[in-house]
């Protein structure tokens, strides 16, 4: 299974990324599906600059990866998948086919209409909806900024 | 708040304030220096913490590395603020330099940091001399 870490963190790439989780994973690709940075070259090479060596990237809009979807989880080498939000993250899961069976709710920060669920997760009704459903469907979804940390279950995150 | 350039020290968790501590502890330089955390935000509130910290004034942004959430916030700020410089590596010898240089151009101070700050990086042995 390509696809070591399926990562909803509205910060992107940034350290807790590729150091916390891709030193124990090992990632070598990461697809960043965001419609604004896939919208813009300067953003992609910001990000790019923020990726060790080693570590290939690949930027998407939504809409682009769930047509790339199928290619991306074909390849053997080891995949992050990376959004910044729970319906971008719920998209892919739901055009996966099953090949997405878990959900990592690594940064999910403040913002008016979200309640605080954890430091780093803060949900609105319809986040909490998306990922309610997802995990109807199957899908395993945690809460776990780094792996050193404890997995909190959805279950328990929404108590 | 003293004249000449403000610098906003932007780094992870406890850093920056940690630092700006030290550094105004060791120079007696209040109020120049501003400490930045990402701690507990998104992307788009990290840069309009930096974007509010700056204002329409000429600052430099130290930056604790060269990649990862606070270095992409400078940067993005960077882009629309013409009167920030960014320098990563933000190390106390930096710093301490850049509060008794803050009459410097924009430009050359940032130029300074960067040639101040790699400079006071490197290694010792025991043993003769220094």
């Amino acid at each position: 299974m390509p696809v070591v870490l399926s990562r909803i963190d509205d910060r992107l790439i940034h350290g807790q990324v590729v150091i916390g989780w891709g030193g124990p994973l090992r990632f070598t690709r990461i697809a960043l599906v965001s419609d604004e940075v896939a919208a813009s070259d300067w953003e992609q090479d910001l990000y790019r600059m923020a990726v060790p060596g080693g570590m290939a990237i690949e930027f998407a809009s939504a809409a682009e990866a769930t047509a790339r979807l199928p290619v991306w989880l074909s390849a053997p080498e080891p995949l992050l998948i990376l959004t910044g939000d729970v319906e971008t993250m719920a998209s892919l899961v739901d055009a996966s086919e099953g090949r997405i069976p878990e959900v990592n709710l690594g940064g999910i920060h403040h913002r008016p209409g979200r309640t605080e669920r954890l430091r780093y997760v803060y949900l609105d009704e319809a986040e909490t909806r998306q990922l309610q459903r997802l995990e109807a469907a199957g899908v395993r979804v945690t809460a776990q900024d780094l792996p050193t940390a404890t997995p909190v279950p959805l279950g328990e995150l929404l108590a | 708040m003293t004249e000449g350039l403000r610098g906003l020290v932007l780094a992870h968790a406890a850093l920056a304030e940690a630092m700006v501590g030290a550094a105004e502890e060791i120079s007696g330089v209040r109020g120049a220096l501003v400490p930045l955390s990402n701690r507990d935000c998104d992307r788009d509130t990290l840069e309009a913490r930096v974007r509010a910290a700056a204002g329409d004034q000429p600052a430099i942004v130290f930056v604790d590395l060269p990649n990862g959430s606070c270095f992409i916030a400078a940067m993005r700020a960077l882009r629309s603020l013409p009167s920030i410089r960014v320098v990563t590596g933000v190390n106390l010898t930096m710093l301490l330099d850049f509060l008794f240089h803050r009459g410097l151009p924009l430009d050359e101070a940032a130029a300074r940091a960067g040639e101040i700050g790699s400079r006071a990086i490197g290694g010792r042995s025991g043993g003769g001399g220094p």
